[in-house]
């Protein structure tokens, strides 16, 4: 007897009991519903989060500078020279940042004024909406100009341009060059409420000497270590081998520990899933051992006529495997349905992907082969004459 | 005379020596078979009849393949078998024997021409050949219009002759009939008999099984069976101790 005809024959056994065969499904059903739906939440939300931490950039460093000494700070040229000494760095931008309040004729906010250099906005993926950016030039010859966040222009400006306009900060004149683009906010606040001064201008109003923070972004994220390393040295060798002086802080290390948060849930998940597939499976144990009770006599006439032990195994357990294995379909399918349900309700992320889903399916496949292991081989070792003489 | 010694001189069939076959129930010894010996010869029609308890149905079972006996020999076709292994038996069964039950013992779920491919799927002939073979049996026994049909849906009669055809399928050398009227009306029962002695016509070898000696009326031998003793009847062929 082939696998072909096995398997027609649990086919039309399923269908002559439906109510009983949905029902024994029921368990797998669940658990593989379960599975889909909740790993697919699961992954959106991680990939949502990574997400956004990916948009800070995972190829973007962060170099903060303690100092040793009377020497907290770096001087903004060493910092931007680094880029040039160290292999794999696209860009470099210094960073010196105070709170302070900007003034338009009667109107003040109180934002935060960046200094920095052209690079900036590369780095931190700002685009400009009208006017320009801060310019090497700035930089150079300690120019007096401006670029704005989008909330401080409607806070200051309303809707009027604020384009050659000139801004009072902590008293001195600045002239306006460029609105940036709505960003949005991020963990470290709103993106939108900033001033952006050039960074030699700003160490003159903030009456401070060099930078505390380096942004540096990496030219892919496979060179991230190499920088890191290339960085440590060239900082070490600044600070005279004093490795207090500096901290080199990486964004993917915050992605691995959040990818290592999700990974957790998902095994508890799989766990949880682990224990509803078991709980399926000893249903279809259950009723595979009832329907051979049942079934003594056909077994019976089956064997009379010819059946041998194995072709009465592999009868049942394909049963019992087309009963899981199908289960685990209709999950697949509810869990398909459940999740995309739950994620247009509630506005959420969902990720499918086809490793849990196969994983899933054969699983309960497996389920099956195991659980109806016992019943089949409890059919297969039934006495012909026996079998034929039960009522 | 010709004819009768070249068959003689032939294997016979069936070639049953001192087969016992015994039960312990209670401490207590049953011999439901006791030293049978038997020969059938292709082509035969051997009724066997006995009262319940006789051993009547253990000797259908050792027949049948589906038991082992005790002690004894047992040829069939050729072929020794009373020490072969369960799987080995099954696949003599499946060729060598035809079932026609008593209580028909159709499988509910499937239809008449499932029913009757059955031996035919567990000896392994592709789909085709099968239903071919499946389609001859059922116009044998006169169902072809009916190939579809569950047992729920035929008469008795009906029933009993699907079976016939479900024996018939696999082509098998030899018929076993256990008590094939038993659960059929006089006139159908009647009907039956009528075809199991046509099919005896056409060169089936038929082992009847009854207790109703009308019946066995119509076989060409008569052995009767008493307390795990057989004896042949006067009337059929006295070939029971011949040949061996």
């Amino acid at each position: 007897m082939n696998f072909i005809q096995a398997f027609k024959m649990a086919i039309k056994s399923i269908l002559s009991n439906k109510l009983r065969s949905l029902l024994t499904m029921l368990g797998i059903i669940i658990g593989v519903t379960a599975v889909i739906a909740l790993v697919a939440l699961g992954q959106g939300a991680t990939k949502s989060v990574t997400e956004q931490v990916e948009s800070l950039g995972t190829n973007l460093l962060t170099v903060n500078i303690v100092g040793r000494g009377t020497t907290s700070t770096m001087k903004a040229e060493e910092a931007v020279a680094i880029g040039d000494t160290v292999d794999g760095i696209r860009y470099v931008a210094p960073f010196n940042s105070q709170n302070s309040s900007v003034k338009f004729g009667t109107t003040s906010v109180n934002v935060s004024v960046v200094g920095t250099n052209a690079d900036y906005a590369l780095v931190k993926d700002y685009k400009v909406s009208s006017g320009r950016f801060l310019a090497q030039i700035d930089l150079d010859v300690y120019q007096k100009v401006a670029v704005i966040g989008s909330s401080t222009a409607t806070e200051l400006f309303g809707f009027s341009s604020p384009i050659g306009e000139y801004v009072l900060i902590q008293g001195t004149r600045y002239k306006v060059v460029g609105v940036l683009e709505e960003k949005g906010s991020s963990t470290t606040g709103s993106n939108d409420e900033v001033v952006m001064i050039p960074e030699t201008s700003a160490e003159r109003l903030f009456k401070s000497k060099g930078v505390r923070t380096i942004y540096v972004q990496v030219e892919t994220t496979d060179k991230i270590d190499s920088v890191v390393a290339g960085l440590e040295n060239v900082l070490s060798d600044h600070f005279r081998g004093n490795t207090n002086s500096y901290r080199v802080f990486n964004q993917s290390d915050a992605l691995s520990t959040l990818t290592s948060v999700s990974d957790t849930l998902t095994l508890a998940l799989a766990g949880i899933a682990g224990i509803s597939l078991l709980v399926g499976g000893i249903g279809i144990m259950n009723i595979m051992l009832v329907s051979v009770t049942e079934r003594t006599r056909e077994i019976g006439i089956r064997k009379a006529i010819g059946a041998k032990k194995r072709d009465i195994l592999i009868q049942f357990l394909i049963e019992a495997m087309v009963l899981s294995g199908l289960g685990g379909l209709l999950g697949i399918g509810i869990g398909v349905g459940a999740a995309q349900g739950a994620s247009s309700a509630f506005d959420m992320d969902i990720v499918f992907s086809a490793n849990v889903i196969g994983v899933a399916f054969f699983f309960s496949v497996a389920i099956g082969v195991l659980f109806g292991m016992f019943p089949a081989n409890k059919a297969a070792k039934l006495k012909p004459i026996e079998a034929l003489r039960f009522e | 005379m010709a004819a009768e010694s070249l068959i003689i001189a032939a294997e016979p069939l069936i070639r049953i020596q001192q087969l016992s076959k015994q039960y312990k129930m209670g401490g207590e010894t049953l011999k439901a078979l006791d030293e049978v010996s038997l020969v059938v010869n292709k082509g035969d029609f051997i009724a066997i009849i006995g009262p319940s308890g006789s051993g009547k149905s253990t000797l259908m079972n050792v027949i049948g393949c589906l038991d082992a006996p005790t002690s004894g020999q047992y040829w069939l076709d050729g072929e020794e078998i009373s020490r072969l292994k369960e799987n080995k038996l099954a696949e003599i069964r499946n060729r060598k024997i035809g079932f026609i039950f008593q209580g028909f013992n159709l499988l509910s779920r499937l239809t008449a021409i499932e029913n009757v491919e059955l031996p035919l799927i567990y000896r392994g002939v592709p789909s085709k050949l099968r239903r071919e073979h499946a389609l001859e049996a059922l116009r044998k026994v006169g169902l072809e219009e009916r190939i579809h049909h569950r047992p729920v849906e035929l008469s008795g009669g009906q029933q009993q002759r699907v079976a016939i055809a479900r024996a018939l399928a696999g082509n098998p050398p030899i018929l076993l009939a256990d008590e094939p009227t038993g659960a059929l009306d006089t006139r159908t029962g009647k009907e039956v008999m009528g075809f199991i002695k046509e099919l005896n016509g056409l060169g089936h070898t038929i082992v009847l099984i009854t207790h109703d000696p009308v019946i066995s009326e119509q076989a060409k031998r008569v052995v009767r069976i008493m307390d795990g003793k057989l004896n042949e009847e006067a009337g059929g062929r006295n070939e029971l101790h011949t040949g061996v």
